[in-house]
């Protein structure tokens, strides 16, 4: 039996480690990878929380492919938006994305 | 000393899988292999759905992250790689260090949270497998109809969003 807390802090390491690549990455595709981490360490979460406290009824597993829904939703509109970035200004550098800067 | 179940080893080799593979995509130059990582952790990631026994989401994390997301990916990177090869730094030029204080924060208040808390929940010796399957199934068409349909909404807008928004405009071959 594996205790819960491994899977929470397993769950905490993946979020931060997502949360160092949004904030260090300076290619806009490296942040989407770092967003994608941190949604997964939140599925770990919720599947880990519905299998030791609810496990005959699985809502936790049902709000999981929810948010892999959404997630599919996100990178298609995100990778869509850095390749119009791309045509327009020909780079997709955030350090320099500061045309809606006033 | 307690002794360590075979579960437990299962355990710490998939961690080991998807942290370190982590820490690679955060790491690297190269942003091609920080792709390839990035989908090595998230088969870790369906490893640990496994351990869980929910074998659904194992399946569904394989076929959307692995098949989907990562190669839709791999071709936005395909169209924008040579503005940012592994010759340009990776990392932001001003407040390089910034990012190390505020994981490193973020990470000792969600571990106290969850060591204090989740040691305090009412947690089931579960240790019996149940095909979950069915009862995702069931629960998507009774209980969560609404969301469940307003996913499939939110999936049609982002694909016509992704479109429109990709599209090249070149007003000359609009006849």
């Amino acid at each position: 039996m594996i205790p819960i807390e491994w899977y929470l802090g397993l769950s905490a390491a993946l979020f931060c480690i997502g949360v160092f690549a949004v904030l260090s990455r300076r290619n806009a595709i490296g942040i989407l990878m770092g967003i994608e981490l941190m949604l997964n360490a939140g599925n770990i979460n919720l599947v880990a929380l519905a299998r030791y406290m609810h496990p005959h009824v699985l809502t936790g597993q049902v709000f999981a492919v929810f948010v892999m829904t959404v997630a599919a939703a996100e990178a298609a509109v995100g990778l869509a938006i850095i390749i119009s970035v791309y045509r327009n200004i020909e780079h997709i550098n955030v350090d320099k994305l500061n045309i809606m800067k006033w | 000393m307690p002794e360590i179940t075979l579960q437990q080893v299962a355990f710490f080799a998939v961690a080991a899988v998807v942290l370190g593979s982590a820490i690679m995509v955060v790491t690297l130059r190269n942003i091609f292999h920080c792709l390839l990582f990035l989908a090595l952790s998230f088969l870790g990631v369906a490893g640990v759905y496994l351990l869980l026994s929910a074998d659904f989401l194992a399946a569904a994390q394989v076929l959307i992250y692995i098949g989907a997301i990562i190669v839709l990916m791999m071709f936005a990177l395909m169209m924008t790689h040579r503005v940012m090869s592994a010759d340009v730094s990776q990392t932001l030029n001003q407040w390089w260090l910034a990012p190390f204080p505020i994981a490193a924060g973020v990470f000792v208040i969600l571990f106290r949270v969850y060591v204090r808390h989740g040691g305090q929940a009412h947690v089931h010796k579960v240790t019996e497998i149940i095909p979950t399957t069915g009862i995702i199934g069931k629960a998507l068409l009774t209980k969560y109809l609404l969301p469940f349909e307003l996913a499939s909404i939110i999936l049609l807008v982002a694909m016509v969003g992704a479109i429109v928004l990709a599209k090249e405009d070149r007003p000359d071959d609009s006849d």
